[in-house]
C-alpha cells in the first residue's frame, strides 16, 4: 500500500487507542489511590497491593486461572499439533466434515459452548453416581459416587476451545510446507518419527508458535465457558471478579489488573524486540 | 507415509465427539424434553414471551456490529498505509487489551458511566451540564450513562473492536499493490480504487470480522448485567438465568440457546454465501 496518512488520519488512530487504552489507564491509576474510590483520588497509596497478597479470594483465582490457562495452552498446543499434522495427510474428503466440527466451538457463540458442556458434565455426573454405585456394591474397591464439576471439568472446557486455534495457525504452515521434504527424507532413510522431528516440526515452528500464543489469550480471557463448566469448587480471576460486581467492587482489583498489564506489557515487549532483532539479523545475512 | 501420519488426528477425532459433538447432541435432547424426561415442543412455545428479548439482542449487537465496522476499517485502512515497525507496534497495542480479561476492562466502563462517575464528573467541570440545563430547561444533575443501551453497547464496542480490526487487517496489508497501481493507471481516481479494487478484495477479512463480533455481542451476559445494570436483559441474560440463576429451567435455557445457534448459523450462511458471490465476481 502506498505511505501517505494525512494528520486527520493518525488523529483518528490516536482517538481509538485513547478510547482502548483509557479503562485500562484509570484502573492503573486508581490502583495507586489511599481511598477506596474509583473516582476521587485520594492520594498516593500501595495500600492496595499489600491487601492484595493477602487476600486469600483473589490470589486463588489468580492462581487458578494462571494454572488452568497454561495446562489447556501446553496440552492444546501439543494435541492441536497431532491433529493438524493428521488433519493435512487425510484425504479431503474425510478432512473436510471433521474440519468443519473442528470450526463449531469457533463459530458457536460463547455461551453455547459453555451451556452445551454443563449439560453433558451434568448428565455423565448423574450417570456415573448410578455406575459407581453399582459398582460399589461388588465390593471391589470403592469408587467416589458423588462427582461435581470443578478444576477438571474447567480445563476439560478450555482445552476443547484452545484446539481449534491451534489447529487453524498450525494448518496454513502444513500447506505452506514443500511436502517433497518429507518424502525425500523418508528416501534418505528416516523413519517418520525422525522425518517428524527433523523436517516437518522446524517447518511448522511459526505457527506452533503462533497458535500457543493465541490459545492462551483465549483462555486468559475467556469467562462465558468458564463460569458454566467451573462448579462451585473452582473460581477463575474472571468469575471472582463478576461476583465481586453483584456487590461492591473491591479496589484490589485495580491493583491485579495493574499487575496483570504490566506483566503483559512486558512479556509481548521481549516477545517483539526478540522477533525485529531476528529479522534484522536475517536481513544482514541476506545483503 | 500419509496413511500413518493421518492415524494421529485419531485422538482428537474422539475428543471432538466427546466434547464437541456430545454437548451439542444434549442441547438438541435437552430443548425438546420436559422437565420430566418426556418428549415435548413447550419449550418453543414459551418461547414467544421473550420474543423482546430476542428482537433487542439482535437490535443492539447489529448496531455494536455496525459501529466496530466503522471504526474498524478506517483503522486497519490507515494502519496498512504506515510503516513495518508502527504497523508492529500498533498490531500489539490493538492485541494488549485482550489479555486482559474482558470483565476488568467492562468494570472500568463502570466507574466510568457511573452517575457521579468520571465522566459525569467531567461534563460538570467543564460546565457541560449546567449548558444542557440552560439550553433544555431541565434540572439534571448528571447524565444517565449507565444502566442504559447506549451503555450495553459501548461495553460491545470496546471489547469486541478488536476482534474487527484483526482480521480486516490481515486481509488489507497482504493486498498486492501492482493491484491497486494498474488501477490507477488504468484511470480510476482514489474514490473508485478503494470502491472497485480495496474494499471488495478485503471482504473477506469484514465477513469474517463482523462474525466475530456479531457472535459474541448477541449472545453476552457479563456486559449487559454490569452496564446495563440487569433491566436490559439480553438473550445471553436469559440463558444464563435458565441455568444458573433464579429461573432454573434447563430445558427452556437449551431450547433458547438452539434457537440462537440456529438464527446465527443461518445468517453466517447467508453472509458467507453473499460474500463468495462478491469474491468471484471480482475474480472475473
Amino acid at each position: 500500500m502506498s505511505k501517505n496518512n494525512s494528520f486527520l488520519n493518525r488523529l483518528f488512530m490516536v482517538l481509538v487507542f485513547v478510547f482502548l487504552y483509557a479503562p485500562i489507564f484509570l484502573l492503573i491509576i486508581f490502583s495507586f489511590n489511599a481511598g477506596k474510590s474509583n473516582v476521587v483520588w485520594q492520594g498516593f497509596s500501595l495500600e492496595w497491593y499489600g491487601k492484595l497478597l493477602n487476600n486469600r479470594l483473589i490470589m486463588q483465582s489468580v492462581y487458578t486461572t494462571l494454572l488452568v490457562s497454561l495446562l489447556a495452552t501446553v496440552i492444546a498446543t501439543i494435541a492441536g499439533t497431532f491433529a493438524a499434522i493428521g488433519f493435512f495427510a487425510m484425504r479431503r474428503k474425510v478432512r473436510e466434515p471433521l474440519l468443519t466440527v473442528n470450526n463449531i466451538p469457533m463459530m458457536n457463540a460463547d455461551i453455547v459452548t459453555g451451556v452445551s458442556l454443563c449439560l453433558l458434565f451434568v448428565a455423565f455426573f448423574n450417570c456415573w453416581g448410578s455406575f459407581a454405585a453399582w459398582f460399589n456394591s461388588l465390593g471391589l474397591f470403592r469408587l467416589p459416587t458423588r462427582l461435581t464439576m470443578g478444576f477438571g471439568t474447567l480445563l476439560i472446557a478450555h482445552i476443547t476451545f484452545n484446539i481449534p486455534y491451534v489447529i487453524l495457525s498450525v494448518g496454513p504452515k502444513l500447506r505452506q510446507m514443500d511436502k517433497n521434504l518429507v518424502d525425500a527424507a523418508m528416501d534418505l532413510g528416516c523413519t517418520w518419527m525422525q522425518a517428524f522431528w527433523k523436517v516437518i516440526l522446524p517447518e511448522i515452528k511459526p505457527g506452533i508458535v503462533s497458535g500457543a500464543l493465541t490459545a492462551f489469550t483465549m483462555s486468559i480471557d475467556d469467562f462465558v465457558i468458564s463460569y458454566f463448566t467451573a462448579g462451585s469448587s473452582a473460581s477463575t480471576l474472571a468469575m471472582t471478579i463478576y461476583g465481586m460486581t453483584k456487590k461492591r467492587v473491591s479496589p484490589e482489583i485495580n491493583a491485579i489488573s495493574t499487575l496483570l498489564f504490566v506483566t503483559v506489557l512486558i512479556l509481548l515487549a521481549i516477545i517483539n524486540i526478540r522477533e525485529a532483532r531476528q529479522e534484522r539479523l536475517r536481513q544482514t545475512r541476506l545483503s | 507415509m500419509k496413511n500413518k501420519l493421518s492415524r494421529l488426528t485419531i485422538p482428537y477425532v474422539i475428543w471432538m465427539a466427546l466434547f464437541v459433538v456430545a454437548p451439542i447432541i444434549m442441547v438438541v435432547i435437552y430443548a425438546f424434553s420436559s422437565a420430566d424426561g418426556g418428549f415435548t415442543l413447550s419449550n418453543f412455545a414459551k418461547m414467544g414471551t421473550y420474543a423482546v428479548v430476542f428482537t433487542r439482542s439482535f437490535k443492539l449487537a447489529l448496531i455494536a456490529t455496525a459501529i466496530c465496522l466503522l471504526i474498524g476499517y478506517p483503522v486497519s485502512y490507515i494502519m496498512s498505509k504506515e510503516g513495518p515497525r508502527f504497523q508492529r507496534i500498533a498490531m500489539v497495542l490493538i492485541m494488549l487489551p485482550m489479555w486482559m480479561n474482558f470483565l476488568l476492562r467492562t468494570y472500568s466502563w463502570m466507574s466510568i458511566l457511573e452517575n457521579n462517575g468520571l465522566l459525569n464528573q467531567l461534563f460538570q467541570k467543564i460546565g457541560l451540564i449546567a449548558l444542557y440545563n440552560n439550553v433544555f430547561g431541565t434540572d439534571l444533575q448528571f447524565f444517565r450513562m449507565i444502566n442504559t443501551q447506549g451503555a450495553v453497547v459501548l461495553g460491545m464496542v470496546y471489547n469486541y473492536l478488536p476482534f474487527m480490526i484483526l482480521p480486516i487487517y490481515s486481509v488489507i496489508v497482504k493486498l498486492d499493490n501492482s493491484l491497486i497501481e494498474a488501477a490507477r493507471d488504468l484511470g480510476a481516481n482514489s474514490v473508485n480504487v478503494f470502491r472497485r479494487v480495496i474494499l471488495p478484495l478485503s471482504l473477506p477479512g469484514v465477513l469474517s470480522g463482523i462474525t466475530m463480533v456479531f457472535v459474541p455481542s448477541v449472545s453476552t451476559f457479563a456486559i449487559s448485567k454490569m452496564l446495563g445494570g440487569g433491566t436490559e436483559l439480553l438473550l445471553g441474560d436469559l440463558i444464563e438465568q435458565q441455568f444458573l440463576g433464579g429461573a432454573y429451567n434447563p430445558q427452556l435455557g437449551a431450547a433458547i440457546s438452539l434457537v440462537m445457534m440456529i438464527i446465527v448459523v443461518v445468517c453466517m450462511w447467508v453472509m458467507n454465501r453473499f460474500g463468495e458471490g462478491e469474491e468471484q465476481a471480482v475474480m472475473m
